[in-house]
């Protein structure tokens, strides 16, 4: 059923969120992208399907995830903010997944996918290594061969990630060329894929990349804001005044977020990584960025005046890309999610906050929501309801944020 | 008669040429190009360089590294093609490159720019027929070619829609993977041509992993054209500056095999 003026009936049938996503791929992949498009539509009709994945979301990855009050978190906030001011804060506890972040939803839905279309061979590619891990580990699950492309700068930062792929039996390969980050593995991921489009599936990652990749990652990650509407009306009997989360290519924001457009009381913040800063070098594509077309959509890109992309930085490798999905650019230009950034420093100071408020140590990405969080909280009331996407656990994270804040370890 | 369909109206196979522009800089470039005249080329692809070009193998990713690390922008790209053109007005120039750089300015700007620096046509990577709004439409209306790339997955049923809007040749690309790397078997591509011939009265160039003059003249027996490029750009990349001697005499090869390879009736 297509709700008219609804926020959630993107994209359309060739794959465009307002002027946003298509199929901007090279001649040798269309047939497959057009291919997976039909597959994902019977998939996504098929009960089978949907129980499948139900089944294996509950009792593998672990969900549902909790909805958790943050009090002592929400408690030290509202030090610095007014009388009666400072809203309270919850999290959706994606981090307790299996794996350790929101990927391993999305790693789950495609695999599925991948053996409904008879794909023997499974290739994927990762920043911070969180997507590498859930697709490693669902080849694991279902036999399958797994190559990840990984930018080699990105390897030297992410180690501890890079070797539970290999203990789960995946091909890791180093990228070279560009910056050897996230945005090098994909063109690496793709220059692989089509030369092996007989046999091969590319689990992406994130919300973006040609049609249907956007539509169906966010199809998968939604469950995490279906599940969060449901648990805040639970636990509270109303919806959240604002929903917070950080964005890279933005899947677990829109996992989030998705559920809830239509819901015209909640307004959603995402937040871009600021790096060093908005006039230094970072990776917030809308805050400074234009529209352009990479990796097969076209989406707000970090790019010069002859359309050469930029080299994002960021402290969180999950982040540390030059672009976002399509449909965040659109609901962007639409103005239903509004968007903010957050710099290293400040994620790294709200990553500090939330291990000693709660005793739980976040990923880097979401430690850029938090920041955002203890932003917005102080000038809400004490009354109102902030929801922020705990994305990912930041065991992986913690030699960068020694090395960051000068700690040998 | 377009200079493009006077190149495969020839009584040998088009030899197709491509280099990725601004390699090793902006200022050596033009030799380059006359030394792929001068060694017999019918047709010359001059690449756009980009930062992540995802169809290209490891020697057209370096060359386009290179030409960008030379400090390479569009408006010396545009300069290169309208002085090409000044010093060879009968030889086809066609640029080729990705959607991004061509349509950062909007698709009539680059349309419009490209007629006024001589340019015949254009080859896009990454814009299929489903995504063609704005390219196609603006090249058109400039009187430029647009040019299109079938593969070994353009199945029948998909064909029709690649070749409507397509002019100039039809570039099949007779491997699915990347430049420079496999080359496809004869048969192979004896089938495909056949096919795309039957559907098709557009001249058909194939390229893709062809590097000898031996490969050059079995191809040249069936197909009207055959595009070399990586072959030329690592030459460029062994020899920098100093490429147009070794370019010239390794296009020299080519260009025999192709003119001792009469055309036949595929």
């Amino acid at each position: 059923m297509t709700v008219p003026n609804s926020y959630r009936a993107q994209p359309d049938d060739r794959g465009h969120f307002g002027q946003f996503g298509g199929r901007y791929v090279a001649e040798t992949l269309m047939p497959l992208i057009l291919d997976l498009e039909a597959h994902y539509r019977a998939a996504k009709a098929d009960p089978a399907f949907q129980a499948q994945f139900d089944d294996l979301l509950e009792h593998y990855v672990g969900r549902p995830s909790p909805l958790y009050h943050a009090e002592r978190l929400t408690e030290a906030l509202r030090e610095s903010a007014s009388e009666g001011m400072g809203a309270q804060v919850w999290f959706k506890r994606d981090e307790l997944n299996h794996t350790g972040a929101h990927k391993i939803n999305n790693c789950i839905g495609q695999i599925l996918l991948a053996i409904r279309m008879g794909k023997t061979r499974i290739i994927a590619e990762t920043g911070a290594g969180q997507h590498g891990v859930a697709t490693a580990t669902v080849c694991a699950r279902f036999g399958l061969p797994c190559v990840i492309y990984m930018g080699a700068r990105d390897m030297e930062r992410q180690q501890p990630n890079v070797f539970r792929m290999k203990l789960l039996g995946a091909d890791v390969i180093g990228v070279e060329s560009g910056a050897r980050t996230l945005k090098d593995a994909m063109n690496e991921a793709l220059r692989d894929w089509v030369a092996n489009v007989h046999d091969t599936f590319y689990i992406i990652g994130t919300a973006a990349g040609p049609h249907p990749y956007p539509e169906l990652v966010r199809d998968f990650q939604s469950v995490i804001g279906r599940e969060a509407r449901a648990q805040m009306l639970a636990r509270t009997g109303r919806l959240p005044d604002l929903l917070v989360a950080a964005i890279g290519g933005g899947s677990n924001a829109i996992g989030l977020f998705h559920p809830f457009l239509d819901d015209a009381d909640v307004k959603m913040l995402g937040v871009e990584a600021a790096g060093h800063g908005l006039d230094k070098q970072h990776a917030a594509s809308l805050a400074g960025g234009r529209p352009g077309i990479l990796h097969g959509n076209k989406t707000y890109l970090l790019q010069d005046a002859d359309g050469q992309i930029d080299e994002a930085h960021s402290i969180s490798a999950g982040l540390d890309y030059p672009g976002i999905g399509p449909e965040h650019s659109w609901l962007h230009e639409i103005g239903r999610v509004q968007y903010e950034s957050a710099t290293d420093r400040e994620a790294l100071d709200a990553f500090q906050l939330l291990c000693r408020t709660e005793g739980i140590i976040p990923a880097l990405e979401p430690s850029h929501a938090i920041a955002a969080v203890a932003r917005k909280a102080r000038k809400m009331r004490a009354d109102q309801i902030i929801l922020a996407n705990l994305c990912g656990r930041g065991d992986k994270d913690i030699f960068t944020v020694a090395e960051a804040l000068g700690v040998a370890i | 008669m377009s200079r493009l369909s006077s190149a495969f109206a020839g009584n040998h196979p088009a030899l197709v040429t491509f280099v990725t522009g601004g390699d090793p800089s902006p200022a050596a470039t033009p030799a380059i190009l006359d030394a792929l005249v001068a060694g017999g080329a019918d047709v010359i692809e001059l690449g756009m360089p980009f930062t992540d070009p995802m169809a290209d193998g490891p020697a057209i990713q370096a060359a386009n590294l290179r030409s960008l690390g030379a400090g390479t922008t569009t408006a010396d790209l545009l300069t290169i093609a309208k002085n090409f053109r000044e010093r060879h007005p009968d030889v086809p120039l066609v640029l080729m490159g990705y959607a991004n750089p061509m349509t950062v300015r909007g698709a009539d700007w680059f349309a419009a720019a490209a007629r006024a620096a001589g340019v015949d046509g254009v080859i896009c990577v990454d814009i299929p027929p489903e995504e063609d709004d704005a390219l196609g439409p603006a090249l058109r209306a400039e009187g430029l070619h647009l040019i299109r790339l079938a593969t070994p997955t353009t199945d029948a049923e998909r064909l029709p829609a690649v070749l409507d809007g397509a002019s100039g040749f039809l570039y099949y690309v007779s491997v699915a993977g990347i430049t420079g790397l496999q080359q496809a078997a004869q048969t192979s591509i004896e089938t495909a041509v056949a096919r795309l011939k039957a559907a098709t009265d557009l001249p058909i160039a194939v390229g893709f992993g062809v590097r000898t003059p031996e490969q050059a003249a079995a191809i040249g027996r069936v197909a009207d054209g055959v595009v070399v490029g990586s072959a030329i750009v690592e030459l460029v990349g062994r020899h920098g500056a100093d490429a147009p001697a070794a370019v010239t005499a390794y296009i020299r090869t080519l260009s025999d095999a192709l003119a001792s390879a009469r055309k036949v009736e595929a």
